[in-house]
């Protein structure tokens, strides 16, 4: 009797793992953490921003149609409610990720701008702020990385057999994923400049 | 008919080559193998040697982990992209302290970047590497003095580090603690050996009570001692003590080997010879700069 107690739990151990329910439980909570960590960098960012924007005035005060952008594309981001919650809406999610996109293209033409004030170049308080930026950037398209790679996993897990069973009774959706946010900029060739003196371009290969 | 299988199998190849060549278009990432690795053949063989001298020292004093990488190229990806798949292959640094560090030099990009462990944002703020690239390592690389940016560049590193609160190196503590760690595995051992290996083996009779046992006491002591050998060797006797401890029958030896969980955990810090990453993450901290 107690052997056939010890069999039907480990069977049931065994087909709830089968199908696919604990790793999805797992997935979900890689996603969620993934997500926070994006939030997380896009907060940083828009932290960032007042301070840029008032360095960049202290030099270059007459770019006012700039300023004006950088401005309210960070009021549209912070006027989303970036919760955890928002990967589960995925109407909230586009129009997140459209807000985010929105504040990326006005800090690169307020940095285009700034290319245009030498003396704002090479001030220190600037150069910070720029190292700050770029970092900031790149920690947000590792962060996305990670999501788009968890978000990946979850919904190829939840969308093959016999998984896809597990997840219809649970009704589990797919989670959305991000959109390639600068398509038209990867159409566009790339521009080269001839500023330097050449850099000894061999790709080694 | 034959046709067909015939194109199929060219469709085949051609789908495989350009597989293939989709896969050769990024650079990959050599195995770590020294703290310094030089592809461009850059760094003679008594600069790479005091480099490696003086990180290895400075793990073992201060138990931050850094690592250089030189190479002629990353392209097509930028150096960020690179350098990201990088830490996530070396895993510089300790596990939980998430304390390395990687200079990457791209030598024919003329770029250069320091990528920065979680545990080190504070240490090393982006604003604080993209000075030591701007200030220390790039005039160095300006005047063709590829060993002396990197020199100085790392001894920044290290000085910055040295001021940040981290815990003391791996080595001190296991040594302190080794002892008792195989004494309470011993005693635990000979616990779950004899208590729980009857009760698994009376529930779930000899084979899998046996199975279950190793298992057991491999889990323990991989939660209790941390290190994944000890865990592995006590599963498999525990298995083995559980199997043969006082019963009938004869069981082929084939089932083994099941003792034991796997799974991350820090451990492998090159003392001697090799050298590997330690488990540290990375988030994409740092900054890159250019020459």
């Amino acid at each position: 009797m107690r052997r056939i107690l010890a069999l039907m739990l480990a069977a049931v151990t065994l087909s709830l793992s089968g199908c696919g329910y604990n790793d999805m439980q797992r997935g979900d909570e890689q996603i969620k953490a993934s997500w926070s960590e994006v939030l997380n960098q896009y907060q940083r960012r828009a932290d960032l921003v007042p301070n840029l924007v008032n360095t960049v005035k202290g030099f270059a005060a007459q770019e006012q149609q700039v300023f004006i952008q950088v401005t309210e594309a960070r009021a549209k981001v912070g006027s989303i409610q970036a919760t955890p919650e928002l990967i589960n809406d995925p109407a909230a999610f586009a129009k997140f990720q459209q807000a985010q996109a929105g504040l990326s293209s006005a800090l690169s033409r307020l940095l285009v701008v700034s290319e245009n004030y030498p003396q704002l170049k090479s001030d220190a308080n600037f150069r910070d702020l720029q190292a700050q930026l770029e970092g900031t950037e790149n920690r947000i398209a590792v962060a996305r990385n990670r999501y788009i790679k968890a978000v990946q996993e979850y919904n190829t897990l939840i969308r093959t057999f016999p998984n896809n069973l597990t997840a219809m009774a649970f009704s589990y959706q797919v989670k959305p994923n991000f959109a390639v946010e600068n398509e038209k900029a990867l159409a566009a060739p790339p521009t080269v400049s001839f500023d330097k003196p050449a850099a000894p371009a061999a790709p080694g290969k | 008919m034959r046709a067909l299988i015939r194109s199929f199998g060219i469709l085949a190849l051609v789908l495989a080559s350009a597989a293939a060549a989709a896969a050769a278009d990024e650079v990959a990432v050599p195995p770590l193998s020294a703290r310094v690795t030089d592809l461009t053949g850059t760094l003679n063989a008594g600069q790479l040697a005091s480099l490696e001298t003086e990180l290895r020292a400075f793990e073992q004093k201060k138990g931050s982990q850094i690592a250089v990488l030189m190479l002629p190229s990353t392209q097509p990806e930028t150096i960020e992209q690179y350098s990201i798949r990088v830490a996530d292959r070396w895993k510089i640094g300790r596990a939980k302290t998430d304390d390395g560090v990687i200079l990457i030099v791209a030598k024919n990009d003329h770029k250069v970047r320091i990528e920065v462990g979680y545990g080190l944002e504070g240490a090393i703020p982006d604003v604080v590497a993209n000075r030591v690239i701007r200030e220390v390592i790039a005039p160095h690389f300006l005047a063709n003095d590829f060993y002396g940016g990197i020199r100085d560049g790392t001894q920044t590193l290290m000085k910055l580090i040295n001021g940040e609160q981290l815990p003391p190196p791996a080595q001190a503590r296991t040594q302190s603690s080794a002892g008792i760690d195989y004494q309470s595995l011993f005693v635990i051992l000979l616990v779950v050996v004899f208590v729980a290996g009857g009760v698994l083996k009376a529930m779930l009779g000899r084979v899998f009570g046996s199975v279950a046992t190793g298992a057991a006491a491999g889990f323990i002591a991989w939660v209790l001692a941390g290190a994944l050998g000890a865990a592995a060797i006590a599963g498999v006797v525990a298995f083995l003590m559980a199997l043969t401890g006082g019963g009938r029958g004869y069981y082929p030896g084939g089932i083994g080997g099941v003792g034991g969980f796997g799974g991350g955990g820090g451990g492998g810090f090159g003392g001697g010879g090799g050298f590997g990453g330690g488990g540290g993450g990375f988030g994409g901290g740092g900054a890159s700069g250019s020459w």
